[in-house]
């Protein structure tokens, strides 16, 4: 009663009643709510990816002709470095966790994150590194040119990072924004693994999981293990150019090679931990648009955890070129290709998954089945990557470049679309239009596919990735020119998102409890849910606890044991 | 009315997708294509490359059957299980799964991988083991910021950016063995026709080898990100018929050529003195003289050879002086420094440095 009318008081003291533009803001920076820590990584997320596709639209219009002149070699380098830095740091990591903050609790029946103080924590040591990165704009040598912005690309091979060819603060901005987020990364995943083992609502089994906590729990374990390797690196490398160390100082004896062995082991199990989300997302969207339970349950879960284990061995598939025996080229051929096993068995559950349904094309499934074809395809040049020969023609080409943006913007990009259309309404309660999301999709599909597609060939045609301009003579210019056509529909395409989310917050059809037809337990709940998410925490007995509530004559527990 | 402009577009999106691998396949095959572009990985002119060819288009086969297959099956199930306007609004039958089924799309992709890794160590055997022959050249190829030094020991020459080789035939081989070095960071030797990349690597040896079938001249460039002109460090390889190769040897191992015309050979004195008394020495070394420097490309034969700074403009007396006074001009972010000469410095030293052929 007490506070009831403390509240009231509260209120009263302003006209109109609602809390200050301050009051909401003082709100959000101090929450330990896991709902609104999710959708602030999400927005920082999105915010980044903006600024990250301006860098590469810069990059796309000085290679539109050989020998441009729009940015001198200078601008083009730190803009490689930031977009590359920016997109797998600030964009990939931060957007994921925030759908893995936001649903993992939601989809398990529970009430909050293990640790909300801990993740609180971990979104704003995230955020703040990812300002200190691009405070080195403007920190160093001031506004003129691109300031010192970091230029050693974006996995900083030594000896290049050494105070001999790295002089000014550049290089400290990247190594102390990456040790920071870092850390921010690690309390997210610990968090995320904490919540999955511990804070299972009754009834729900491990084996009776969502597919999505399952795969945001691999993630996250991979992830506690990769970031060590990584945080240690940056540490060696700050020893190096400030304490007189010499791990990676090439001049004084140091391994230029321990630098990419430690970044490696680290920089393949993160794309992993980046596309694992992804699948996530399409394991939970493409069941519901198909109207059939996942084909294979069991099978989806030994996979992604094999994913898992075997994508911590690869790593050297990175340096086939750096002069390794053939012996260990092998091993990591042998390593790489296995990791097309389990993914292979998880595109075919997929495949049987719509196998038989009733399909319901409606814009997240859309975004889900771009998704398949593209990962498809980005697994098959990822397996001839690991056939080593070619590899040793393509490694660091425009080959490569294709490959890498198929898998992070083919496959997990089309992935978070089909989850922010999927899940925009349980977290608004707004659904977004319909009609600008298809013209998202078509225009988003085009423009990827002019951009990368082409983007294969000019690497088998020779041309090295990172170069800031090229020879007139090496016929690569028409295909450069039809790569940056392509990103103009793919800018187009995010307006028409951005614009799409603006619209349907303020105007938007009301979503509903469950505008999916769905059956996980995030629609049981008000969109958008409730403080504490379950006023009463729910008793699963099924993988899928709304179709038995919905069909009650035929119920899953029926045959999941 | 509507399902069908849905079923156009799917196979409008289809259509799409296979015209670019079509045209993909066009433009990398044997098509004319390959004739203009000098660095294409589908056409090979050594055995090292040769051999990686004849493997990617397995590996090509295999991975393209797969993509025809499931990519197939895709489209079929989307077209066939989509739902369409009549349909009945009940569930369609729920199915969870089938051992047998997990099984055989298990065995089916391991499979695939062991014929794919067995063919992939033998091909790394085959060309990372490869034999030394008895008439093989070796080169020493040092990758500097940003630039290429080439020092044959067996030889005593030393040359910068441009690569002259025998060419090799399958009776008599002559293959060219590159021992790589790095003078600062680490840069990685890239010519597509002849052979697949190795890395420079500072504090370490890399091997690579070559064997070239045709005399020509061979383009590549640096494929490791080395800093600001990484674009520019572009690498030229000459292959020469052997007795060509012979002649060139001959001339490299000759001292610098000194001019013979009375009229000029003031002008060149007064030029070589500059070098001589400049930061030029610091440098650049011409052998024979004062000048030993080491940290930049070895002029000894400097008109010998077809483009400088690395590849990056054609090798004339007008591009030199625009290189000596002007570096960034040409190649921003150049390790060399502008040089700020009189007009008439300039000049003298130009016609000292094309008197070295």
């Amino acid at each position: 009663m007490a506070s009831e009318s403390l509240t009231l008081e509260r209120a009263g003291e302003r006209e109109g009643g609602g809390p200050t533009v301050l009051e909401i803001l003082h709100d959000w920076a101090v929450t330990v709510d896991h709902k609104r820590l999710g959708l602030l990584y999400i927005v920082y997320g999105v915010l980044f990816l903006a600024i990250g596709g301006l860098e590469a639209a810069v990059m796309r219009i000085q290679l539109m002709v050989p020998n441009n002149h729009f940015v001198t070699p200078q601008v083009f380098n730190r803009m490689m470095t930031m977009h590359g830095t920016t997109m797998v740091f600030l964009v990939g990591v931060p957007i994921l966790f925030g759908f893995g903050n936001y649903l993992v609790p939601l989809m398990i029946g529970a009430r909050d994150m293990a640790f909300p103080r801990l993740n609180a924590l971990g979104f704003w040591l995230t955020a703040f590194g990812g300002l200190l990165l691009y405070f080195s704009f403007i920190g160093g040598e001031g506004l003129a040119g691109a300031g010192s912005a970091p230029d050693v690309g974006w996995f900083a091979y030594a000896p290049l990072t050494a105070k001999a060819f790295s002089r000014g603060h550049s290089t400290d901005y990247w190594t102390l924004a990456i040790l920071l987020g870092g850390f921010g990364t690690v309390g997210t995943a610990i968090n995320i693994v904490t919540t999955v083992l511990c804070m299972r609502c009754p009834g729900m089994t491990l084996g009776k999981m969502p597919l999505l906590a399952w795969m945001f729990f691999t993630m996250s374990a991979m992830t506690l293990i990769v970031m060590t390797p990584l945080a240690a690196a940056q540490i060696m490398l700050t020893i190096d150019r400030y304490l007189g160390g010499h791990f990676f100082d090439t001049q004084a004896g140091g391994s230029a090679l321990l630098w990419q062995h430690f970044f490696w082991i680290f920089g393949h199990p993160e794309v992993y931990v980046l596309i694992i989300p992804g699948f996530a997302f399409v394991s939970e969207i493409l069941p519901v648009f198909s109207r059939k339970a996942i084909f294979g349950y069991p099978a989806m879960v030994a996979a992604v955890v094999g994913i898992g284990f075997v994508s911590l061995g690869v790593w050297a598939h990175h340096m086939f070129t750096v002069g390794m025996t053939s012996g260990a080229n092998s091993f990591f051929a042998l390593a790489t290709m296995a990791v097309g096993i389990p993914t292979g068995i998880k595109l075919f559950n997929w495949l049987a998954t719509l196998w038989g349904g009733k399909i319901r094309l409606r814009v997240p499934m859309l975004w889900c089945l771009g998704f398949l074809f593209q990962f498809l395809i980005a697994g098959l040049t990822g397996i001839m990557l690991a056939a080593v020969p070619f590899d040793w023609q393509v490694s660091d080409s425009y080959f490569v470049v294709a490959h890498f943006h198929y898998v992070l913007v083919g496959a997990l990009v089309f992935a978070i679309f089909a989850a922010m259309y999927y899940w925009f309404p349980k977290a608004t309660g707004k659904m977004l239009s319909e009609t600008l999301g298809k013209w998202h999709f078509w225009l988003f599909v085009i423009g990827f596919h002019i951009t990368f597609d082409t983007m294969h060939i000019p690497g088998l045609l020779g041309m090295p990735r990172r170069i800031y301009t090229y020879e007139a003579d090496r016929g690569w210019a028409l295909l450069n020119m039809i790569c940056t056509v392509g990103v103009l529909f793919q800018a187009v395409a995010i307006v028409i998102f951005l614009w799409n989310v603006i619209r349907s917050l303020a105007w938007g059809k009301t979503a509903g409890n469950d505008p999916w037809d769905a059956w996980t337990l995030e629609w049981a709940v008000s969109s958008p849910p409730p403080h504490y998410n379950f006023a009463l925490l729910p008793v699963v007995r099924s993988r899928r606890p709304l179709w038995d509530f919905k069909h009650p004559e035929d119920p899953d527990w029926k045959y999941q044991q | 009315m509507i399902p069908t402009r849905k079923r156009t577009r799917l196979v409008l999106r289809l259509g799409l997708a296979l015209l670019v691998i079509l045209a993909a396949a066009a433009l990398t095959g044997t098509g004319p294509v390959s004739a203009r572009v000098p660095t294409n990985v589908f056409a090979p002119e050594s055995t090292h490359a040769w051999v990686i060819y004849k493997y990617t288009l397995l590996v090509l086969a295999i991975t393209g059957a797969i993509f025809v297959v499931v990519a197939g099956l895709l489209a079929y199930a989307i077209v066939r299980f989509r739902q369409r306007k009549g349909d009945d609004t009940t569930e369609p039958p729920q199915v969870y799964g089938s051992e047998q089924v997990e099984i055989a799309w298990t065995v089916i992709p391991v499979i695939i991988v062991i014929v794919l890794v067995l063919t992939t160590a033998r091909t790394i055997h085959e060309i990372q083991d490869a034999p030394r022959p008895p008439g093989s050249l070796e080169v020493t190829a040092i990758g500097r910021q940003w630039w290429w030094e080439f020092r044959y020991p067996s030889l005593g020459i030393v040359t910068a950016n441009e690569l002259h080789i025998p060419v090799s035939d399958r009776a008599n081989p002559t293959p060219t063995f590159l021992r790589l070095l790095s003078a600062d960071v680490a840069h990685s030797f890239w010519v597509p026709r002849l052979a697949g990349k190795t890395d420079l690597i500072p504090n370490r040896v890399n091997q690579m080898w070559m064997d070239p079938s045709q005399p020509g001249l061979y383009l590549g460039q640096c494929a490791e990100y080395c800093g600001t002109q990484h674009a520019k460090m572009l690498l030229r390889v000459y292959v020469h018929k052997r007795e060509d190769f012979d002649r060139w040897v001959a001339e490299q191992k000759a001292p610098a050529a000194v001019a013979a015309d009375v009229a000029i050979a003031s002008e060149v004195a007064s030029g070589k003195r500059i070098f001589e008394t400049t930061a030029c020495l610091n440098c650049h070394a011409v052998a024979g003289t004062v000048a030993n420097g080491r940290f930049g490309p070895d002029l000894t034969h400097l008109m010998s050879r077809d483009t400088l700074a690395s590849g990056a403009v054609k090798n004339t007396a007008e591009n030199l002086k625009l290189w000596i006074q002007e570096p960034d001009a040409l190649k921003p972010g150049s390790l060399m420094p502008p040089m700020h000469l009189e007009d008439r410095e300039l000049n003298a030293l130009v016609s000292y440095l094309v008197t070295l052929k």
